[in-house]
C-alpha cells in the first residue's frame, strides 16, 4: 500500500496542481482532477509513469450532486503492474475533453459513455451512439432513466415493419424497498400522516 | 432533352472500385449479431466500421436493479462461452468491498472451475476459427469435448450453461467425491483430444495460408488498442493477472503462459491449444491438491445457511429469508475487480452506497477493446481475412453488447 501511496505523491508533484486528491481505497489509487486538466493528466501517466494500456472509461450518475458526473478512467501499467482511477467531475452542459489522441482505445469507450450517460467529449472523432438502436433518444443508464424505458419494439403485421410503440406493462416494475419504519425510512407510511404531524409540533 | 449518360470503360475498370458493403448482421462468421460496414477497394478493405449493440439488453442497467445476489445471474449470459469466469470477478468485487474470505477449498473449485471455462472458450475459439477458414471437422471434435465439460457445469451447479456457481464467499455447492474423478479422469483423455485437433491444423497448409501473417499486431499497438489477454501475450507481452497479480490459489499452482512472437492470428491460435493443454494441467493440480472444508465463508450475514440447518435453526431461516429478499448489504465505496478470462481482462467496477444493491457496475469486456481495433487490424487485409481476423479476436456477443 505504501508504494501506491508513494506513486500518489510522485503524480501529484509531477504534475503541479492538477490532481486535487490521491487517495488509496481498497488497494487501489485513485486521482481526482479537474476536468479541463484530463488530457495532461492522462499524458503525464502514460509518458512519465508507465501507464500504456487505457483499460475503461465510463462515468457514474450522482443526480443530487450540483455537477452530476463522475468520469472514470482505468488505466493499468504492465511494466511497473500498478492499476491507477483517474475521476473527474462533470455535468450535462460541460463537455469532457477527449484522450483519443493519446489512447485510440478511448474511442469506443468514450462513445459508450456518451450514448449511456448524455456525457459529450469534445473534439472526439467520431461520437454517434454506439450500443442503443439507431434513432434511441435518451440516455439510459442515467437514474432518471425508468428501467423499463419510454418503447418497445412490435412487429406490425399491416405494415408489414417493425414499429415503435410506448411501453405498456400488465404490471409496473416492482421496485422493493427494504426500509424499515423503525430505522428512519424517508417517507411517510401510509395512514401515518396524521402521527408524524403531530410530532411535528 | 439531355443526353443520355455514357457508361465509359473507365467507369468500370477506371480507378474508383471502391463500394462499400454490409457484413453481417445475419453472418454466419459473425460470431453472433455483429454488423459490419466494409468499404472495400476491389478486394481490399479500406474501413471497416463495426456497428455493434444489436444484443443490447441493458445488463448493467438491470443490475443497478437487482440486489447483489441476483445480479450474479447476469454475469453468465455476457460471454456465455465461459460463463463462470465472468461471475468470478463480479463475485471478487463483492468480496473486496466487504472483506470476506474464500475459504482454500473453495478457491480450489474456484480455479478449476475457470480453467474448465478456459477450455471451453478457447475450443470453441480454435474450432470455429477452423470453420471460418474452412475446415468442418475440428468443430464437431471440439463440441463432443465441450459438451462433455458443460455436463460437468451441470453436475456442480445444475445447470449446463448460466451456472450462477460462484457466490460471495466462495461457491454454491460442495462437489461430490465423483465428479471429481470424473474430471480427473476426463483431464487424462482430453490432451488427446487436442493432439487430433492440431493435427487437423497445425500444420495444414490451407489454415496456415489463412492465418499465417494475417491480422498482425505489434506490441505498441496492442497496448494503445487497450488489447489484454492472448491479443496482448501474441506480441510478446508476457502480461496474465493469473500470475502478474495472482487471485485465487494461481500462486501456488505451476503452470506456463504461452507468450507469441509475430502477434498474427496463427500465433494466438497456438497459443490458445497451449493454453489448454496448461489449463489441463491446473486442473489435475487442483483436485491433487484441493483440501477437505467447506466450499463458502462461514458468514451468515452474506453467506445463505444451508437447507438442512434451516430444518432445525430459528436464526438460520431468519438469515435465509433477509438474504433472499432485501439481501445483504455492501459498505459504499468503489472498487476495480479483474480476471483474466479466456478472452482477456475482464473487470467489473463496482460502486456501492451502501444498500442492498449496485449503484454501479461498469463490465469492461476484453472483446470489447479488442472488436474495436477491427478498423485498425483489418486495414489493408483481403475482404477474405476479414472472417478470419474476426474469428481470432474471439469476440463474443454477449459481452461486446451487453
Amino acid at each position: 500500500m505504501t508504494d501506491l501511496n508513494d506513486l500518489g505523491g510522485k503524480i501529484s508533484a509531477a504534475l503541479s496542481g492538477a490532481v486535487k486528491a490521491a487517495n488509496v481505497t481498497y488497494g487501489e489509487l485513485t486521482l481526482v482532477v479537474e476536468l479541463s486538466d484530463i488530457p495532461r493528466v492522462m499524458k503525464s501517466l502514460r509518458d512519465s509513469f508507465g501507464f500504456t494500456i487505457l483499460i475503461d472509461v465510463t462515468a457514474v450518475d450522482w443526480p443530487q450532486r450540483a455537477k452530476r458526473f463522475d468520469v472514470v478512467y482505468h488505466l493499468l501499467s504492465t511494466r511497473n503492474n500498478m492499476r491507477v482511477r483517474v475521476k473527474a467531475e462533470t455535468d450535462e452542459g460541460a463537455a469532457v475533453p477527449t484522450i483519443v489522441p493519446l489512447f485510440p482505445a478511448a474511442n469506443w469507450f468514450e462513445r459508450e459513455t456518451f450514448d449511456m450517460y448524455g456525457v459529450t467529449f469534445a473534439d472526439h472523432p467520431d461520437l454517434r451512439r454506439l450500443l442503443t438502436d439507431y434513432g434511441f433518444s435518451g440516455f439510459p443508464l442515467r437514474k432518471d432513466f425508468p428501467l423499463t424505458g419510454y418503447v418497445e419494439l412490435r412487429y406490425d403485421d399491416e405494415q408489414k415493419r417493425v414499429v415503435y410503440q410506448p411501453v405498456k406493462l400488465v404490471q409496473e416494475f416492482r421496485d422493493f424497498d427494504f426500509m424499515s419504519p423503525w430505522e428512519g425510512a424517508p417517507y411517510i407510511i401510509p395512514g401515518d400522516e396524521k402521527a408524524t404531524k403531530e410530532t411535528q409540533k | 432533352m439531355s443526353a443520355a449518360p455514357v457508361i465509359t470503360k473507365a467507369d468500370i475498370e477506371g480507378e474508383d472500385n471502391s463500394v462499400t458493403i454490409n457484413f453481417g448482421p445475419q453472418h454466419p462468421a459473425a460470431h453472433g449479431v455483429l454488423r459490419l460496414v466494409l468499404d472495400l477497394d476491389g478486394e481490399i478493405v479500406t474501413r471497416v466500421d463495426p456497428h455493434i449493440g444489436l444484443l443490447h439488453r441493458g445488463t448493467e442497467k438491470l443490475i443497478e436493479h437487482k440486489t447483489y445476489l441476483q445480479a450474479i445471474g447476469y454475469f453468465d449470459r455476457l460471454d456465455y462461452v465461459a460463463p463462470m469466469n465472468q461471475e468470478h470477478a463480479f463475485c471478487m468485487a463483492m468480496e473486496r468491498l466487504i472483506g470476506l474470505e474464500v475459504p482454500r477449498r473453495g478457491q480450489f473449485v474456484r480455479v478449476l472451475y475457470c480453467e474448465i471455462g478456459r477450455i471451453l472458450n478457447h475450443l470453441l475459439q480454435v474450432t470455429t476459427q477452423a470453420l471460418d477458414c474452412g475446415a468442418l471437422t475440428p468443430p464437431l471434435w471440439g463440441f463432443e469435448e465441450r459438451e462433455k465439460l458443460m455436463i460437468f457445469y451441470e453436475r456442480a451447479s445444475g445447470a449446463r450453461m448460466h451456472a450462477k456457481y460462484f457466490r460471495p464467499g466462495g461457491v454454491h455447492q460442495d462437489l461430490t467425491p465423483e465428479l471429481v474423478a470424473d474430471i480427473y479422469e476426463w483431464t487424462n483423455h482430453f490432451p488427446k483430444v487436442l493432439d487430433d485437433i492440431e493435427g487437423l491444423l497445425t500444420n495444414s497448409r490451407i489454415f496456415k495460408q489463412r492465418n499465417v501473417d494475417i491480422g498482425v499486431v505489434s506490441r505498441a499497438d496492442a497496448e494503445a488498442w487497450g488489447m489484454s489477454g492472448v491479443m496482448l501475450r501474441s506480441t510478446g507481452v508476457p502480461w496474465d493477472l493469473r500470475r502478474s497479480q495472482p487471485y485465487e490459489v494461481y500462486s501456488e499452482l505451476d503452470f506456463q503462459i504461452p507468450v507469441g512472437k509475430n502477434g498474427d492470428n496463427y500465433d494466438r491460435y497456438l497459443m490458445r491449444v497451449m493454453e489448454m493443454r496448461q489449463a489441463c494441467k491446473i486442473m489435475r493440480q487442483c483436485i491433487e491438491k484441493m483440501p477437505a472444508g467447506p466450499v463458502v465463508a462461514e458468514n451468515h450475514k452474506i453467506v445463505p445457511p444451508r437447507r438442512g440447518e434451516m430444518k432445525r435453526s430459528m436464526e438460520a431461516l431468519i438469515h435465509h429469508f433477509k438474504l433472499y429478499t432485501e439481501g445483504f448489504h455492501v459498505p459504499a465505496g468503489d472498487v476495480y475487480a479483474a480476471v483474466e478470462a479466456p478472452k482477456g481482462e475482464f473487470g467489473v467496477y463496482l460502486v456501492a452506497d451502501g444498500s442492498n444493491r449496485p449503484y454501479k457496475c461498469k463490465i469492461r469486456a476484453p472483446s470489447y477493446a479488442h472488436l474495436q481495433a477491427m478498423d485498425f487490424i483489418c486495414k489493408g487485409h483481403m475482404l477474405a481475412d476479414i472472417s478470419a481476423v474476426l474469428g481470432s479476436l474471439d469476440v463474443v456477443f454477449g459481452e461486446v453488447d451487453r
